[in-house]
């Protein structure tokens, strides 16, 4: 029977476009199947921390070795995603000696370097760390931008032959007898890129192997083909203040707890997070005390969080597994290892393996290990180079900051283009001399021509644009610049579409900002709501009113 | 020694510039002095006098609502006043008051504003591109209305992606507007960078400056823009721009742009910041010097002394120093959140000069629903008054008694949803200024 595609792989986070890409450079015919944008479940939903491995350096320093081998690895082939900031593990007065000395010593067996500095020297580093931080250990955490960096990989393996389809939820696994062969989709707007106001279809895409990388929802797609996947899903809050108070990883030294971790992330500082079980990783509450905890918590080791602005909350949930069996009941002591989950040697049912656990900073490794298993199933012979080859934007770096070219932008835009395109950024920004360029969204310094390369790239959809971007993703909140990014829709999208990628952006955007609604972001909010109900009268737009207006009953004029 | 007045109002916003001018008004023999802390809001406003475009409370409004299923807008605004929830400002002040608000403003603004020959509303397009109610609207803007059905070309700048005018044009005809509207994108003639700021564009019509010309020696900016035009014209008879045309001379300039291109020309009001919000700045800043007001500007009120259950003095911080000012009646026209007359916290939300009592959940995830333009309660935050205006306490008794609150300071209503903002700035700041005025003498 001939397969639409060899290797079919279900879920577009970094675990499901690292094989993507894996298997794709290794000549293997991959179709991706995501069920929203890139990164919309677990991906686009983490603090963006690419770890030392010093949070696992005594709990699981398995893990911790793997995760030090991998931040090396990604500050080289994705050093567009990714920002030096270093780490430091704070110890307080009231955090336990013993700890300090385990975690220091387990950063040296694991092979992450780790330096002591005295509580004045942290504040040399980070001068708002709280007075009374005894003492820190520096390690090299940084910061990753894991939209930039699942999207550079889902391009790569288009540019490899794959097929990247978004919007295309899985509505079922085709299996007949012991054997799974591909999946239903259901295509939200057809196939290809999205194009809102476009009518749905479905299809069948049959494949030699399915790989099934959707993370927290593994388990729901495992039982359209009745098969046991026991993921726990864990949710976790993160909290993004409008600046950075920090510009190195704030960790709280001490064993676990929630509220213990501060990134520095683009324009943003994250703060993070919790670890509560849930049942439902699509439904699940988000609650103000959460946002509190975070606040409350973290002002121990950084005193000017407490008062300062934060600009939304967001909740993600991990991919938490353990063999049936283990029976930990606390979420937080559940191993982040991966298991690669063979339904043939587990099931009896072939065709198909599951991926669940792990984490974003090692998915590459993940990713290596699977391609690496299919591989073996499918007879390819093709050894991985994915730990050698650059993503693209972060290709001829060298070049690219020799040049300095600034395309013709003022330096503060042209730098945090170029920070966000890489090598790309030649290509994007250097337009037509006679085409205008202006910037759509200030807040975050984005100009048209980077917003057309991401429309270019995910079509229709703003947030897709978005997450490409970083538009709409600043103090702001995308109340100065939703509608400009929508404007940059047309004509390549006709009225009725634009307006839908419009209110479909400018609703994801106030979802966050509803966990920030105190001091100025709720002047921000009425703001935005002001602007775009007063003036636009977007929320009573006749276009989108049911009943005609009778403009002859209306003033015509004098 | 304490600055002494007769009446002070605080805030210089549309409903603080109002009060001070109806007090002056008023009580020609007062001395009425105006403080400011800061830039108004007005920049962010389209410059379009609203009155009540939508009806509060309506029926199948609210957070059930799907977005997408609005109401059709409120042809006579006037009419619906009387019909309005208890607590409302227009309800507060009664239908009459609002009336005769509209009318002082008239005078004030003389021919700058249109829309005063009739009570109905006008739908204007902004940059969105659909219509909104108003019941006032800048004369720049007057051959813009969509009830008039004449055809119209709407002209962009590839430089301004505020106002994607082809997109503007599809999105007139998906509303229903009873003409035929077309849209071009066009380079701004003089305009270098692509980031130049929307008074460089006003600058250079104002001034006509030489600008470089197709094939020419340099010429002056109208001509420049109307040569651009003018080859997209299909025998429309009005041509609408973003509000960028003229920022000190705008009737000139539109007049240059007509004759040239034998056409009626309008404005498209536009997001911040808002040149035509800027214009009636000037225009009410003009009035206030006119009329004799006291201005202090760049002072924030940052301390008061009460006796006798009204406010003997405030004390304003300039550069540093705590100066005293006295009065015998005071407005506070401080703004709502955006204007910071309203301020929030975690745990409360607040009145930052007089602490006045703000009515508001107890639990913040109380203050908002989640769809976006659900009914929010944040919106309505706000001080709920008396009829005469003054601030009252949570049991309902005044603050103070020579104290009253005008425009977005005050509570229950949402003026983003209504499309009232203006009218309740207006309204409010003429009933606090007149009655501020005669009870100081």
């Amino acid at each position: 029977m001939a397969h639409d595609t060899t290797v079919l792989v279900l879920g577009g986070g970094s675990t499901g476009c690292g094989i993507a890409r894996d298997l794709a450079i290794r000549g293997v015919d991959v179709t991706l199947v995501e069920r929203g944008n890139l990164t919309g479940g677990t991906t686009g939903r983490m603090h963006g921390l690419l770890h030392s491995g010093g949070r696992y350096a005594v709990s699981d320093q398995a893990s911790a070795t793997e995760c030090i081998e991998e931040n090396e690895i990604l500050r080289d082939i994705a050093s567009h995603c990714v920002e030096e900031t270093g780490g430091l593990f704070v110890q307080r007065p009231e955090d336990s000696d013993e700890y300090f000395r385990e975690k220091l010593a387990g950063c040296r067996d694991c092979g992450i370097p780790a330096t002591v500095l005295s509580g004045r020297e942290a504040r040399e580093i980070e001068p708002y760390l709280a007075e009374d931080v005894a003492r820190a250990i520096r390690v090299p955490d940084g910061a990753v931008d894991p939209f930039r960096l699942c999207v550079a990989n889902a391009l790569d393996a288009e540019r490899h032959g794959a097929r990247v389809e978004t919007h295309a939820e899985v509505i079922d696994l085709l299996r007949e007898g012991d054997d799974i062969y591909g999946v239903e989709v259901r295509h939200d707007s057809g196939p290809g890129k999205r194009t809102h106001a476009t009518p749905g279809t479905t299809e069948e895409i049959t494949a030699e192997y399915v790989v099934n990388a959707t993370g927290a929802w593994a388990g729901r797609i495992g039982a359209m083909a009745d098969l046991d996947v026991a993921v726990r899903p864990s949710k976790g809050v993160m909290t993004i203040m409008n600046v950075r108070q920090v510009d190195t990883v704030i960790n709280r030294c001490r064993p676990k707890g929630d509220a213990d971790i501060i990134v520095p992330h683009e324009t943003t500082a994250i703060l993070g997070t919790t670890d509560e079980e849930v049942d439902d990783p699509d439904d699940y509450p988000e609650e103000q005390w959460e946002v509190d905890q975070m606040i409350d918590t973290l002002s121990e080791l950084v005193p000017i969080i407490e008062d300062a602005r934060t600009i939304r909350s967001f909740w993600g949930v991990r991919p938490l597994y353990e063999p049936p069996g283990t029976g930990t009941q606390d979420p937080t002591d559940i191993t982040r290892d991966f298991f690669l989950l063979d339904h043939a040697e587990r099931d009896g049912v072939g065709g198909m393996s599951s991926i669940v656990g792990g984490k974003f900073t090692t998915y590459r490794a993940m990713a290596e290990e699977i391609a690496d298993h299919v591989c073996a199933k499918l007879g390819v012979d093709a050894r991985c180079v994915t730990a050698e080859e650059p993503l693209p934007g972060s290709e001829d770096i060298a070049v690219l900051e020799e040049g300095m070219d600034s395309f013709g932008l003022r330096s503060p835009i042209a730098r945090r283009s170029k920070q966000r395109l890489g090598s790309r950024a030649p290509d994007v920004l250097e337009t037509n001399e006679n085409e205008a360029n202006p910037v759509i969204c200030q807040c975050e310094g984005v100009t048209r021509a980077e917003i057309q390369d991401a429309v270019e790239q995910s079509g229709s959809d703003l947030n897709a644009v978005r997450i490409r971007t970083r538009a709409s993703m600043g103090n702001c909140q995308g109340g100065f610049c939703c509608q400009n990014m929508a404007n940059e829709l047309h004509p390549r999208y006709d009225e009725e579409t634009v307006r839908d990628a419009l209110d479909e952006l400018f609703q994801e955007r106030w979802k966050g900002q509803r966990h920030a609604l105190w001091g100025e972001q709720l002047s921000q909010a009425m703001l935005n709501y002001a602007l775009h109900a007063t003036t636009m009268n977007r929320d009573n737009d006749p276009a989108n009113a049911p009943a005609q207006v009778d403009y002859a009953q209306f003033d015509g004029g004098a | 020694m304490a600055i002494t007045d007769d009446v002070l109002v605080i805030g210089g916003g549309l409903a603080g510039a109002t009060a001070a001018l109806a007090a002056a008004e008023t009580a020609p023999d007062a001395r009425v002095r105006l403080v400011t802390a800061k830039q108004s809001t007005l920049r962010h406003a389209s410059g379009l006098i609203d009155v009540l475009g939508y009806a509060p409370d309506s029926e199948g409004q609210g957070q059930e609502q799907e977005q997408g299923q609005g109401q059709t807008p409120i042809v006579d605004p006037f009419a619906e006043l009387d019909t309005l929830p208890t607590g409302h400002p227009y309800e507060r002040v009664g239908g009459e008051a609002v009336r005769d608000a509209l009318e002082f403003f008239d005078d004030i603004a003389g021919d700058a504003y249109a829309g005063g020959h009739t009570d109905k509303n006008a739908l204007v397009p902004t940059h969105g591109g659909t219509v909104k109610p108003t019941a006032r609207y800048p004369t720049a803007t007057a051959d813009g209305l969509a009830s008039d059905d004449r055809d119209a070309l709407l002209v962009g700048f590839e430089t301004l992606p505020d106002f994607e005018a082809p997109l503007a044009a599809a999105h007139l005809e998906a509303a229903g507007a009873p003409f035929d509207a077309r849209g071009v994108t066009l380079s701004f003639p003089g305009i270098v960078r692509d980031d130049a700021k929307v008074t460089r564009y006003a600058h250079l019509l104002d001034r006509n400056e030489q600008v470089a010309a197709a094939g020419e020696d340099e010429i002056g900016a109208r001509e420049a823009l109307a040569a651009a035009v003018e080859s997209h014209l299909e025998g429309e008879p009005r041509v609408g721009f973003p509000a960028i045309v003229g920022d000190d001379r705008p009737a000139a300039v539109r007049e240059s742009l007509a004759d040239a291109l034998g056409v009626d020309i309008f404005e498209v009001p536009m997001g911040p910041p808002s040149l035509p919000g800027l214009r009636l700045e000037d225009l009410l800043y003009a009035a206030l010097e006119d009329a004799g007001v006291r201005m202090t500007s760049g002072v924030p009120v940052v301390d008061y002394e009460t006796g006798n259950d009204a406010i003997d003095h405030v004390v304003v911080d300039r550069n540093g120093a705590e100066i005293p000012h006295e009065a015998a009646q005071y407005v506070l026209a401080t703004g709502g959140l955006v204007g910071k007359g309203i301020e929030s916290g975690r745990e409360r939300v607040s009145e930052p000069l007089f602490d006045c009592h703000v009515p508001h959940a107890s639990d913040r995830y109380d203050w908002f629903v989640d769809d976006v333009f659900g009914e929010q309660p944040y919106a309505r935050f706000g001080l709920a008054p008396d009829r005469e205006l003054r601030p009252l306490d949570a049991n309902d008794d005044p603050e103070f008694r020579n104290l009253r609150a005008a425009g977005a300071v005050l509570g229950g209503y949402d003026y983003a949803a209504e499309k009232s903002g203006a009218g309740v700035s207006l309204a409010t700041g003429y009933v606090a200024g007149t009655r501020a005025g005669e009870e100081s003498e």
